[in-house]
C-alpha cells in the first residue's frame, strides 16, 4: 500500500521490472525448468554460431547488443499509466539469425542482471527465455514464414512480417510469463493471463514500431547485412515470372 | 576493401546511435510501472520480490543502483550508467562472437570478388 501511494506521487520506490522477473516471483521448479530450457538452447546457439557464422557477423553482434541494451532503457508510456520497452529478440534474429541473435540477447540480460540488478539472477533463465529466446526463435520463424509467403524480396513482405512477428513475440512472452507466475502460485492463472496479455497488447505495438523502424533503415541502407537478405535491390520491380501477380 | 570500410562505418554508426539513446534519451524514459510491474502492484504480489537479491552481493552493486551510478549528481547518474552498460554489452557481445567465429578461412569466400558493384 505504501508502494501504491508513492507510485501515485510519481516516485519509483523499487526497480522497474518491465517483463524482467525479479528474484522471488518464481518457485524452485519453475526456476529450474526455465534455466534448463535456456541453457540447452544457448548451447545449441553456441554450437551453430561456431559452425556457421563468418567473421563479418562479429561487429554486428556488438552493435546489435549495444542497441538493444540502450533501447531497453527507454520505457515508453502506454495508455493507463503503464509503460513498456523494446524486448528486441525478434529484431536481433532478423539481423543476425536465431543463433547469433540469441547470444546477443543473452549478453544483454546478463549485463542487466549483474551490473544493474534488473531482473533477478535466479530468474535469469526465465528472463532469457521469455524476453530473448521466444523472440529469436518463435518470433524469427514466424517472421520468416510470413515474409516468404508475401515475397522474400519485397519490402511489403519484410515490413508486415517484421511488425507482426515482433508484436506476437511480446504477446507470447507475456503469456508465457503469466503461466510461469501461475505455475509458481504467485498469482492465479486467469488473472495473470488477462492482466499480462491486456497490457502487452499495447506494449507489443511499441515493439512492432521500433522493430519496423530499424528494419526499414537497414533494408534501405544495407540490405546485405540482413540474415536473410533480399535477392534483388528492393526498389527494383520484380520480373513478372517471379512476382506472384 | 570497400566492403570492409562500409562495414566499419555501419559499426561506428550503430554504436553511436546506441550510445546517443543510452546517454541522451534515458533520462526521458517513462517512469510509469511497466507491464509486469503494474500487474504485480495491481494484484499485490510485488512484495514477493526479494529485498536483498543475489545481485546485491556483486561489487557492481556498490557502483550502480539499478540504472544509476552512485555518488554522482542525479542529472548524470542514469546517462553514465547507460554509457557504461552500452559499452559493456557491445564489448562482451563482440568478444563472444570473436571467440566463437573462426578466423578468416581462405577456403571460404565471403563474397564474390569485385566485378562491378
Amino acid at each position: 500500500m505504501i508502494h501504491a501511494a508513492s507510485f501515485a506521487s510519481g516516485f519509483l520506490p523499487y526497480p522497474q521490472l518491465a517483463l524482467h522477473i525479479p528474484d522471488g516471483f518464481l518457485d524452485l521448479p519453475a526456476t529450474l525448468l526455465t534455466w534448463v530450457i535456456s541453457i540447452a538452447l544457448i548451447a545449441l546457439c553456441l554450437r551453430n554460431v561456431q559452425a556457421e557464422y563468418q567473421e563479418r557477423t562479429v561487429p554486428l553482434m556488438g552493435v546489435c547488443a549495444a542497441f538493444i541494451f540502450a533501447a531497453q532503457m527507454i520505457n515508453f508510456p502506454i495508455p493507463g499509466g503503464t509503460s513498456g520497452h523494446l524486448l528486441g529478440g525478434t529484431l536481433a534474429a532478423i539481423l543476425l539469425g536465431p543463433w547469433a541473435g540469441s547470444l546477443v540477447m543473452v549478453v544483454v540480460f546478463i549485463v542487466q542482471a549483474l551490473l544493474f540488478q534488473d531482473g533477478g539472477l535466479t530468474a535469469l533463465g526465465a528472463n532469457i527465455f521469455n524476453m530473448g529466446l521466444i523472440g529469436t526463435f518463435a518470433g524469427y520463424y514466424l517472421y520468416k514464414a510470413i515474409r516468404s509467403s508475401i515475397g522474400m524480396n519485397r519490402w511489403r513482405g519484410m515490413a508486415i512480417a517484421s511488425a507482426a512477428a515482433a508484436w506476437t513475440s511480446v504477446m507470447v512472452a507475456a503469456i508465457v510469463c503469466a503461466f510461469q507466475l501461475a505455475f509458481s502460485d504467485t498469482i492465479p492463472l486467469g488473472v495473470a493471463f488477462t492482466a499480462m496479455a491486456g497490457w502487452h497488447v499495447l506494449i507489443g505495438i511499441g515493439e512492432a514500431l521500433i522493430t519496423l523502424a530499424v528494419v526499414s533503415y537497414i533494408w534501405r541502407s544495407r540490405p546485405d547485412l540482413l540474415f536473410d537478405p533480399p535477392r534483388r535491390r528492393p526498389v527494383d520491380s520484380m520480373p513478372r515470372a517471379i512476382s506472384p501477380r | 576493401m570497400r566492403q570492409s570500410s562500409r562495414n566499419r562505418a555501419f559499426t561506428v554508426l550503430g554504436l553511436s546511435v546506441a550510445l546517443l539513446i543510452a546517454v541522451f534519451l534515458s533520462p526521458f524514459a517513462s517512469s510509469n510501472p511497466d507491464g509486469l510491474d503494474r500487474v504485480a502492484q495491481d494484484y499485490g504480489f510485488d512484495e514477493q520480490a526479494a529485498e536483498n537479491p543475489p545481485a546485491h552481493q556483486f561489487p557492481f552493486y556498490s557502483i550502480f543502483e539499478e540504472y544509476a551510478v552512485r555518488g554522482v549528481p542525479d542529472a548524470v547518474a542514469t546517462p553514465l550508467a547507460g554509457l557504461v552498460g552500452t559499452l559493456a554489452t557491445f564489448g562482451i557481445a563482440w568478444s563472444v562472437g570473436k571467440l566463437l567465429v573462426k578466423g578468416d578461412d581462405p577456403a571460404r569466400v565471403d563474397r564474390i570478388p569485385p566485378s562491378g558493384e
